[in-house]
């Protein structure tokens, strides 16, 4: 019996070693799940002059999705943005993060603009409300302004459509 | 002359100071306490962008704001608990370098100690098993006794 122990321990390495193969460490699951989203006032990038706050929000389902205009993955998940508000009844607000207000709107002209609003976080106050460690980073936040779901890094199209899309019509339908 | 000298000495020193490049920005912190406060706090925070350093270590973006932000939380007046939540109520218990004892970092506590345990408790019966057998195996029969002593008597007297 005891010369099957090491046996017994190498598979159990090797059921330990085959999960941690498949994690991400740069995911780290967010606080702030099932919590009220952090107050932000935060003027227009096109518009400094008017200011969006986040009680204005209140009674939409949207997404809130951090981007800059210095942040390359951001360049991928863009177009994916786009072709999703494009086809489909949805709020998507930006989070301009760290960035200058030329470049941001020039990107966003290049681009294609896909925010019902691009918020302007100039010094990146509201990020680190957010927990935002890594542009990009997608919040979805329902009617009653609570946070439901979070993605860290670009979002691809077969995680809109299997999870993030499902997830807000199913919020939509809250009252 | 002497004082002249003196003086255009001391205009170069202040004039080469006051243009010298400034460091890196302090927006609201350069009270040494303060400092010190903040890297004490900053030195047990981990980095998110570079998972393995110390807020007060990495030089990424997102630690130096967070730095800064330690300075202004510390001239708000807040305790440094209350500061620890600030930064675990956005960034969650990863951020800690000393994590929480709490049901899900029980392994992570006591998974070292588990180990230790179940390591002793092996060696203590290998260990076991070994004197056993040894135990079994050190009598000898008669003949191989008396072969033994022929050997080392034939050994002594040869040297």
């Amino acid at each position: 019996m005891s010369r099957f122990w090491p046996l017994a321990i190498f598979f159990g390495l090797v059921a330990f070693l085959y999960v941690g193969l498949h994690r991400d460490p740069h995911e780290v699951p967010s606080p702030l799940l099932g919590k009220p989203a952090p107050a932000f006032a935060l003027t227009r990038l096109d518009d400094p002059s008017t200011t969006i706050t986040k009680d204005q929000l209140l009674g939409h389902v949207y997404m809130l999705n951090v981007w800059a205009s210095w942040c390359v993955s951001c360049r991928d998940e863009h177009p994916v943005l786009v072709e999703y508000v494009r086809k489909h009844p949805v709020e998507i607000y930006g989070l301009d993060y760290k960035d200058t207000r030329p470049e941001a709107v020039a990107w966003l002209e290049q681009l294609g603009n896909p925010y019902k609003a691009a918020l302007f976080d100039s010094d990146g106050r509201v990020g680190i409300d957010y927990g935002v460690y890594g542009v990009p980073e997608t919040f979805i936040i329902d009617k009653k302004g609570v946070v439901r779901y979070k993605q860290t890094g670009p979002i691809s199209p077969e995680v809109l459509m299997n999870t993030l899309a499902p997830m807000i019509e199913n919020l939509q339908k809250e009252s | 002359m002497m004082k002249n000298l003196l003086l255009a000495g001391l205009m170069f020193f202040v004039l080469g100071v006051s243009t010298a490049p400034a460091k890196e920005a302090l927006p609201v912190g350069d009270d040494p306490v303060v400092q010190a406060r903040m890297m004490r706090l900053a030195t047990v925070l981990r980095c998110l962008v570079c998972q393995n350093q110390t807020i007060a270590d990495s030089h990424a973006d997102l630690a130096s704001d967070l730095r800064n932000q330690i300075v202004e939380l510390i001239h708000q007046g807040k305790t440094d608990s209350e500061i620890m939540d600030y930064m675990t109520e956005r960034y969650g218990d990863f951020v800690l370098y000393r994590p929480p004892m709490k049901a899900s970092t029980l392994l992570l506590w006591f998974g070292p100690l588990l180990l230790v345990v179940i390591g002793g408790a092996a060696l203590y019966r290998s260990a076991q098993d070994r004197q056993r057998n040894s135990a079994d195996e050190t009598e000898l029969t008669l003949e191989q006794k008396r072969l033994a002593d022929q050997f080392l008597n034939r050994k002594s007297s040869e040297s």
